[in-house]
C-alpha cells in the first residue's frame, strides 16, 4: 500500500496490538472457560463435606466407592446429554431407555434364554437405532427434540412395563446374574476390577473388612466396578472427540448456529442424528451396567435420569440453548451431583432437602452460565 | 473473456409465485458485479440459486463455460462458489480459527487417529485475518466479541483461503456502521485485485458505486438495466433500482433527498 494516511488508519500495519483491544484479565479469561463452573463447585462441595462430614465415614474406602459409583452413574448419562446439548438437541427418553434396555436384557437372556453376550448385543443395537429414530425424527420434522423425546419418553416407558406385564406377569425380571455366569460380554459390564489389591488392603488393615458372617476377613469393598471405567473412557471419549477432531467442532458447529453451519458443508443433520444415538448408546451401558449389579431389571428403572444428566451436564458449564461446553465440566457436574446427593446421606441431612439444593444450584449455575455468555460474546 | 459465470434465463417459482422471470447476467474474473434492487426485487433468491440453495425452475448456469447443476450448497462450494450470508456468516460462541476452518478442518495424523490440527488452525487464522487488516488478540478469541464488519471479513478471508473463484456477498454492509461499511469494502476491493470474482448484493448505491465494476439492477423478478462503471451516474442507478417515475415523485415530495 503505497499511500502513508491509509496505512495509520489501518490497525493491522501498526506492529504494536491494536488501541481498540483492551486487554483482558487472566481471572476473566478463566472465567470464559466453560469447566470453571465445574471446578468451583467441586471444590467447594469437597470442602464442604470435608468439614461437616469427615468423621461419618464418607472418606473411608467404602464411602468413597459409594459416591464415586453414584457420580460414575451420572457421568455416564451427562456424557452422551452433554455431546447433545452441545449439538443444539435434548434427549429426555433417557431414562426411559434405561429402562427400556435393561428389560430387553432381561427378556432376551432370561425369558427367552439367549446368551448374554448376544442380549447385551442385540440391546445395544435396539436402543442404539431408537436413538437414531430420535434423531432423524428431529432433523425430519424440524421440531424442538424436547418434544419429540418427550413422546418417546412416554413410549418407550409404555413398553417397558407393557412387555413384561404380557410375557411373564411382572414387572421385575430377576436371573441376570445366573444367566450371565460364564460369559464373555457380562464381565466388561459387571465385573469388578482389583479384588487382589482390595483383598491386600483388607488384610493390612488399611481398608475395612467384615468382621463376621460368612465373608469374614473379606474387604468390603472388593474391587472397582466397570461402571467407573466406563464412566472415565466415556469422559476421555468425549472430551477428545469434542475438543480434538473434525468432527468435535462439527458438533459445536451444530448447535453454535446450524444454518450457518450448513452453508459452509457440515453435515448437521447427521452430525445430531449421530449424537442421539450416542445418548441412547450411553444410557444403555448405564442399564446393562446396572442390570449385572442388580442381577434384575426393572420397569421403574431410570426414572428421572433424563433430567439429571441435563443438570449435570448445565452444571457442568454448557449452555441450554446450545454450542457451548464441556465434557469435563459435565464430568465434574455429575461428581458434584453424586457426592452431595450421597455426602447429605452420610451427614445425616434430611434426605428431601437434596432436592432443594439441586434446585438451587440448577439455577444458580443456570444465571451463571447466562453471564458467562454475554461475556464470551461481549453482548450486553 | 469469456465469463466465470453465465447464468442464463433463470427463471424460479415457489408454488404459484413467480420469485425470478427469466434473469441472464455474466459475472467476470476481477471484477466486482453489484446486484442491485429493492427488497423482494428477486436479488437473494437469483444468489441463492448460485449458491446450490435453491434450484432454478427454469434456465441454465455456466460455470467456465460448461453447464452445472448446483444441487447443494456443497456443489457451490466444491466448484469455488462461495457465499458469504450477512447475519449467517459465523458462529459468535465459537472462537474465530475454529469458525475459519468450519468444514474444512485441518487435520494431523496420531496413532492412526485424525485429530484437528489446532496449531495449524491457529497460525493460518492470525496470517490471514492480518493480511485482511484484523488484529486479533487470539486466535481462541470468540467471533461474538468481533464486530459486524469484522466479522464479514473473516467469512470473507475464509471464503478467500479456501479457494474461491466466485465471492457472493449478501448484502454485506446492510447492517454495519460507516467505518465498518469502508473497512468491508476495502476488503472486497483486495479480493478483488486477486482474480476472483465478486458478486455483491446491496440496496445501496453508494455503496455499490464505490467498489462495482459493472451493475445490474433487478425490478420484480426480472432484469431491469445493466451498466458498465463509468456509463451510469448514481442518481440514474437510483431511480433504476427504484422503478423509476415513482421515485421520481416520491423524491420530488421530499425536496430530492432520497
Amino acid at each position: 500500500m503505497p499511500d502513508a494516511p491509509q496505512n495509520s488508519a489501518n490497525p493491522a500495519d501498526a506492529n504494536g496490538p491494536d488501541e481498540r483491544v483492551r486487554d483482558i484479565s487472566r481471572w476473566r479469561r478463566a472465567l470464559i472457560r466453560p469447566e470453571l463452573g465445574g471446578i468451583v463447585g467441586t471444590v467447594a462441595v469437597f470442602t464442604f463435606f470435608i468439614l461437616l462430614a469427615y468423621d461419618s465415614g464418607m472418606f473411608n474406602a467404602q464411602g468413597v466407592m459409594n459416591w464415586s459409583t453414584v457420580s460414575a452413574q451420572f457421568m455416564i448419562i451427562a456424557v452422551g446429554a452433554c455431546l447433545l446439548m452441545i449439538a443444539g438437541e435434548f434427549d429426555l427418553s433417557v431414562g426411559s431407555m434405561i429402562g427400556f434396555a435393561g428389560m430387553m436384557i432381561a427378556i432376551f437372556a432370561v425369558t427367552l434364554g439367549w446368551a448374554m453376550w448376544a442380549a447385551i448385543l442385540i440391546t445395544f443395537v435396539i436402543c442404539v437405532a431408537f436413538g437414531a429414530l430420535n434423531g432423524y425424527i428431529v432433523v425430519k420434522t424440524k421440531l424442538p427434540s424436547f418434544i419429540v423425546t418427550l413422546a418417546t419418553l412416554f413410549i418407550l416407558r409404555g413398553f417397558t412395563i407393557f412387555i413384561p406385564q404380557t410375557i411373564e406377569r411382572k414387572t421385575i425380571i430377576g436371573g441376570i446374574r445366573e444367566a450371565s455366569e460364564g460369559d464373555w460380554l457380562a464381565p466388561l459390564f459387571g465385573a469388578k476390577i482389583g479384588g487382589p489389591i482390595f483383598q491386600w488392603l483388607g488384610d493390612m488393615g488399611i481398608i475395612g473388612t467384615f468382621t463376621r458372617g460368612s465373608r469374614m476377613g473379606q474387604p468390603i469393598v472388593d474391587g472397582i466396578p466397570m461402571l467407573i471405567f466406563w464412566a472415565i473412557g466415556l469422559v476421555i471419549f468425549g472430551h477428545i472427540l469434542l475438543t480434538r477432531t473434525r468432527f468435535g467442532n462439527w458438533i459445536f458447529a451444530a448447535g453454535g448456529d446450524p444454518q450457518a453451519a450448513r452453508y459452509v458443508g457440515v453435515p448437521v443433520d447427521r452430525v445430531k442424528i449421530q449424537m442421539f444415538m450416542f445418548t441412547a448408546f450411553c444410557a444403555t451401558v448405564f442399564a446393562v451396567c446396572q442390570v449385572m449389579e442388580f442381577g434384575s431389571a426393572g420397569a421403574d428403572r431410570g426414572l428421572l435420569k433424563e433430567f439429571e444428566a441435563i443438570i449435570a451436564v448445565v452444571i457442568g458449564g454448557a449452555l441450554l440453548t446450545g454450542g457451548y461446553g464441556s465434557v469435563i465440566g459435565a464430568a465434574l457436574g455429575a461428581l458434584i451431583f453424586g457426592v452431595v446427593q450421597q455426602g447429605l446421606f452420610f451427614a445425616g441431612v434430611e434426605s428431601s432437602l437434596f432436592r432443594v439444593f439441586l434446585g438451587i444450584i440448577l439455577l444458580l449455575a443456570v444465571i451463571l452460565n447466562t453471564y458467562i455468555r454475554r461475556l464470551i460474546t461481549g453482548e450486553r | 473473456m469469456q465469463p466465470i459465470i453465465q447464468m442464463v434465463n433463470i427463471e424460479k417459482y415457489f408454488g404459484s409465485v413467480i420469485a425470478l422471470a427469466g434473469v441472464t447476467v455474466d459475472f467476470h474474473v476481477g471484477e466486482c458485479h453489484c446486484l442491485l434492487g429493492d427488497n423482494g426485487a428477486g436479488k437473494s433468491t437469483f444468489i441463492k440459486t448460485l449458491s446450490g440453495v435453491h434450484q432454478p425452475s427454469a434456465g441454465e448456469i455456466l460455470f467456465e463455460g460448461k453447464q452445472v447443476n448446483l444441487t447443494d450448497p456443497r456443489d457451490s462450494i466444491a466448484a469455488g462458489i462461495a457465499t458469504v450470508y450477512q447475519d449467517l456468516a459465523m458462529i459468535p460462541l465459537m472462537s474465530v480459527s475454529r469458525n475459519f476452518f468450519m468444514g474444512n478442518e485441518p487435520i494431523k495424523k496420531r496413532f492412526g487417529v485424525n485429530f484437528l490440527d489446532h496449531e495449524y488452525a491457529n497460525e493460518v487464522t492470525m496470517t490471514e485475518m492480518r493480511k485482511m487488516g484484523i488484529n486479533l488478540r487470539s486466535p481462541d478469541q470468540a467471533v461474538g466479541t468481533l464486530s459486524g464488519g469484522e466479522r464479514q471479513t473473516v467469512a470473507i478471508a475464509r471464503a478467500v483461503y479456501f479457494g474461491a473463484k466466485v465471492l457472493i456477498l449478501d448484502e454485506p454492509t446492510s447492517a454495519l456502521g460507516v467505518r465498518q461499511v469502508a473497512n468491508v469494502l476495502q476488503t472486497v476491493d483486495k479480493v478483488r485485485k486477486q482474480g476472483i470474482a465478486v458478486v455483491f448484493i446491496t440496496h445501496n448505491v453508494r455503496h455499490a458505486m464505490a467498489v462495482g465494476d459493472r451493475f445490474t439492477v433487478l425490478n420484480r423478478g426480472t432484469t431491469y438495466g445493466s451498466a458498465k462503471r463509468g456509463e451510469i451516474t448514481p442518481t440514474d442507478l437510483q431511480e433504476m433500482m427504484a422503478g423509476g417515475q415513482e421515485m421520481a415523485q416520491l423524491e420530488g415530495s421530499l425536496g430530492g433527498t432520497v
